[in-house]
């Protein structure tokens, strides 16, 4: 599987085909055991990886906020660890509604709410290498469309985009192209 | 986006960890309460008499420092998600500056904790105050010494299923060095001599678990 730039790959497979385990790879987070795979020039074999993870931005299906902390200083934190300009975390919470929900504690978000955090988080660190898993998932119409937009930002701006998902027609929508996972190979 | 260095990283993770220490409460409203219970019931169970009280207080209190600052410093175990931890991978932090990080975040906790702690010892027990001018130190030693072990600890079984039991079985035996040293130290006071070995013993025992969780941050968050 070769992704150029520009690119936005849909990724389909049944339950257990191993499509997240592929998403954690790509985003460096896993080690392959075998085979080839580089990303950004990284062999993700080699320590590498490690320097092209702040150009990778990885939306999971759990959501990795901090419940104690709001929406605003779990943006924060991560923005100070990157050397973010902190007037971009406010900015990146109004493009994906919730500026009115900024100094709102994550646990008492709903998980929508949560999951455009998420993306605000992204929309904030620029990545290359965007990389969605069920990125259509717990989102109301609205927030369906900013994903769409948001990956179509990335790969106007010469990024490239891997998306899993179960929702096949939406995400053949934003997709160059496709691929199928089987028993975690890819068809 | 700029490459941020070292100790802007580390300061990150420890503004992190305060802050969701502050939200929670649970060094303040759980460990500590308990903390000093703990030292409450010893007087209770085994009488009032002040010679008996006064004789154990210093190692009561170093006991109880022990058993509950472990609590402390391994809360990390249970308290970061998958999720959490592969958000701040991704951001490219130095996994050594997160180990520095969360280590700062833990000593803060446990110096409170161990102040909190020494007053109600006094207090309860009656210990004579000579020597506590090295109080002080020993503390921080021992602040530093469990922050340090505790955190590693934390990272070595964060990852697995039973890190609430691991981690109790890997830290208990490895503070013993920090607990022998520290009531050692009063000792060696108490009696008139130098109590110089025992603190160069901590010190070297910080010194080592600080080598070993710096040179080993890389491999436990890819763990």
């Amino acid at each position: 599987m070769t992704v150029h730039p520009g690119d936005a790959i849909g990724v389909f497979g049944t339950n257990g085909a191993g499509k997240t385990t592929l998403l954690r790879l790509l985003a460096t987070l896993l080690k392959p055991a075998t085979g080839k795979a580089t990303i950004l020039g990284a062999d993700l074999a080699t320590d590498a990886r490690y320097d092209v993870r702040p150009r990778i931005g990885y939306v999971g299906h759990v959501p990795g906020l901090y419940p104690e902390m709001t929406l605003n200083e779990n943006l924060s934190f991560i923005a100070t660890a990157m050397g973010i300009d902190h007037e971009v975390v406010e900015s990146s919470l109004a493009a994906v509604g919730l500026a009115g929900a900024a100094d709102r504690r994550a646990e008492v978000c709903s998980h929508g709410m949560q999951r455009r955090a998420e993306f605000a988080r992204v929309l904030m660190t620029k990545p290359d290498f965007l990389l969605l898993d069920e990125p259509h998932s717990a989102l109301d119409g609205n927030a369906v469309d900013l994903v769409d937009d948001l990956v179509r930002q990335i790969i106007d701006s010469g990024g490239a985009a891997v998306l899993v998902s179960h929702d096949r027609s939406r995400v053949e929508n934003l997709a160059t192209y496709s691929v199928e996972i089987t028993g975690g190979t890819i068809a | 986006m700029t490459r941020t260095s070292f100790w802007t990283q580390a300061m990150a993770i420890t503004k992190r960890d305060v802050m969701r220490e502050r939200r929670s409460g649970e060094v303040l409203w759980v460990t500590l309460p308990f903390g000093a219970i703990a030292l409450l019931l010893i007087p209770i169970a085994i009488g009032t008499d002040r010679p008996t009280l006064r004789a154990i207080g210093v190692g009561m209190f170093w006991v109880i420092v022990m058993l509950f600052g472990v609590l402390i410093a391994v809360r990390q175990a249970h308290t970061e998600s998958q999720a959490q931890r592969d958000v701040v991978a991704l951001t490219g932090i130095d996994p050594a500056a997160g180990y520095v990080g969360r280590v700062i975040a833990s000593f803060m906790f446990l110096i409170g904790f161990e102040v909190v702690l020494a007053v109600v010892t006094v207090a309860l027990y009656d210990v004579p105050l000579d020597g506590w001018a090295w109080m002080p130190l020993v503390m921080v030693l021992v602040g530093a010494g469990l922050s340090l072990l505790g955190t590693l600890a934390a990272s070595i079984v964060s990852t697995g299923r039973s890190a609430s039991a691991l981690v109790p079985l890997l830290v208990a035996p490895l503070s013993v060095p920090l607990l022998i040293g520290a009531t050692q130290t009063f000792e060696a006071l108490r009696l008139g001599r130098s109590s110089l070995t025992w603190t160069l013993m901590m010190v070297i025992v910080i010194l080592l678990l600080a080598i070993a969780g710096v040179m080993s941050a890389r491999t436990l968050q890819e763990s």
